[in-house]
């Protein structure tokens, strides 16, 4: 998997002498952010007791993630989380790929919306067995898809049928790249039209991702947009990471995906 | 932009290790490439359960609790930089760039030995108001 610490989960939950920043002369804790509005208690003695935790804060959904992967495993389907900034063709995308693949390989998808069904009735059609994740039930509306979300969604696909899922998570740079689901690989689309600069401000997102496809090119003549810059910008963040230059609209490189998803790499 | 179920999952944390003890003070470690920002944290936080006497605590989407042990609760974010070990200069240094090379000679053969960094590192129990 293609987080930034990719084989050492988090070698601070159980070691606080591993915490590396005391070192070098620097500050041995960076700011603290106060919280306004502390509460009188004097009604309580003075001495409050500090409990020691160091507990991962995502460690529930990590849990749930794995929970996931088992039953992928235990089926052998291969299951891709397709991330990407919102209108960058992500949709698209699956509508070509579906009609391409489902001839030939037992697909299912995994489609994380705020509040619509309108992607997953976009994909409906193909042969493909869909199952929406609407996040907006959650704590004020979910800007990526979870774990336990993905969970919820496994009993709605015929699983043990499928030789692959694809999880199109919701649009969005920041959340998703966060959020492990229990998936073997992911995707990111990024769209020409969105800048050069995108991979220095995004860099997490960027990281994470097993394979970056980069859509739209069919607009490169209409645009100012550096690909060589663009391509630099991403090794600067993931060197090595994996790209694919194509354009859902036109199909244009949507074979060389194909190939991918159906002979991944060893995650 | 998911602070909020961040600090949900902090408060699921703190709430099974307080046990029914009322917490004063929460503390996370975050490192910088998380994206998460401790303003906005902090500011959840305060929403879902700082600020709010136990007996007057608000029922936010269902999912904070009235008289919760959290209630009232201050929570502090200690940032913790990025940094990377390089493997070519052997240089350990802070990142102060998005690009994750070597900030002394440039390689991209790092090793990122912080920044990733997402804890719940301690809280603070009230001790028991004293029998009368």
């Amino acid at each position: 998997m293609g987080r930034f610490h990719p084989h050492s989960p988090d070698p601070h939950s159980h070691d606080p002498h591993s915490h590396d920043v005391h070192e070098h002369g620097e500050h041995p804790h960076g700011p603290l952010v106060p919280a306004a509005g502390e509460l009188d208690h004097s009604g309580y003695g003075t001495a409050a007791e500090r409990v020691e935790v160091l507990e991962r804060i995502l460690g529930e959904n990590e849990r749930a993630a794995r929970a996931n992967r088992a039953a992928f495993d235990a089926v052998g389907v291969v299951v891709v989380n397709l991330m990407s900034a919102p209108g960058a063709g992500k949709t698209t995308l699956l509508a070509r790929t579906l009609r391409r693949l489902c001839a030939r390989r037992r697909v299912g998808i995994i489609e994380g919306d705020i509040e619509t069904s309108l992607d997953a009735d976009r994909l409906d059609g193909f042969g493909a067995a869909v199952a929406l994740v609407n996040t907006g039930d959650g704590f004020g509306g979910e800007c990526h898809l979870d774990a336990p979300m993905v969970a919820s969604a496994l009993p709605r696909l015929p699983l043990a049928e499928l030789d692959l899922v694809i999880i199109e998570n919701v649009g969005n740079l920041v959340c998703p790249a966060e959020f492990v689901v229990g998936e073997d690989l992911r995707a990111m689309v990024f769209a020409v039209t969105e800048g050069e600069e995108k991979p220095l401000k995004y860099p997490v997102m960027f990281r994470s991702a097993d394979l970056v496809l980069i859509n739209k090119i069919d607009l490169l003549p209409h645009l100012d947009f550096d690909l060589g810059a663009f391509r630099r910008n991403l090794e600067a963040v993931s060197p090595g990471v994996a790209v694919l230059e194509m354009s859902a609209r036109t199909g244009a490189g949507v074979d060389a995906w194909c190939d991918w998803l159906e002979r991944p790499p060893r995650p | 932009m998911h602070e909020l179920s961040i600090c949900r999952s902090v408060a699921e944390i703190v709430s099974r290790h307080a046990a029914g003890r009322r917490v004063s003070r929460v503390r996370l470690r975050v490192g910088a490439l998380r994206q998460v920002v401790p303003a906005t944290l902090v500011h959840c936080w305060n929403v879902a359960y700082g600020g709010q006497p136990a007996e007057a605590g608000v029922e936010l989407a269902g999912s904070v609790l009235a008289g919760s042990v959290l209630a009232g609760s201050v929570l502090e974010v200690e940032s913790v930089p990025a940094r990377v070990r390089c493997r070519g200069c052997g240089e350990r240094r802070e990142l102060v760039r998005p690009s994750t090379c070597c900030p002394a000679c440039g390689t991209a053969d790092v090793e990122l030995i912080g920044g990733e960094e997402f804890l719940v590192t301690s809280f603070d129990v009230e001790p028991l108001p004293a029998a009368v």
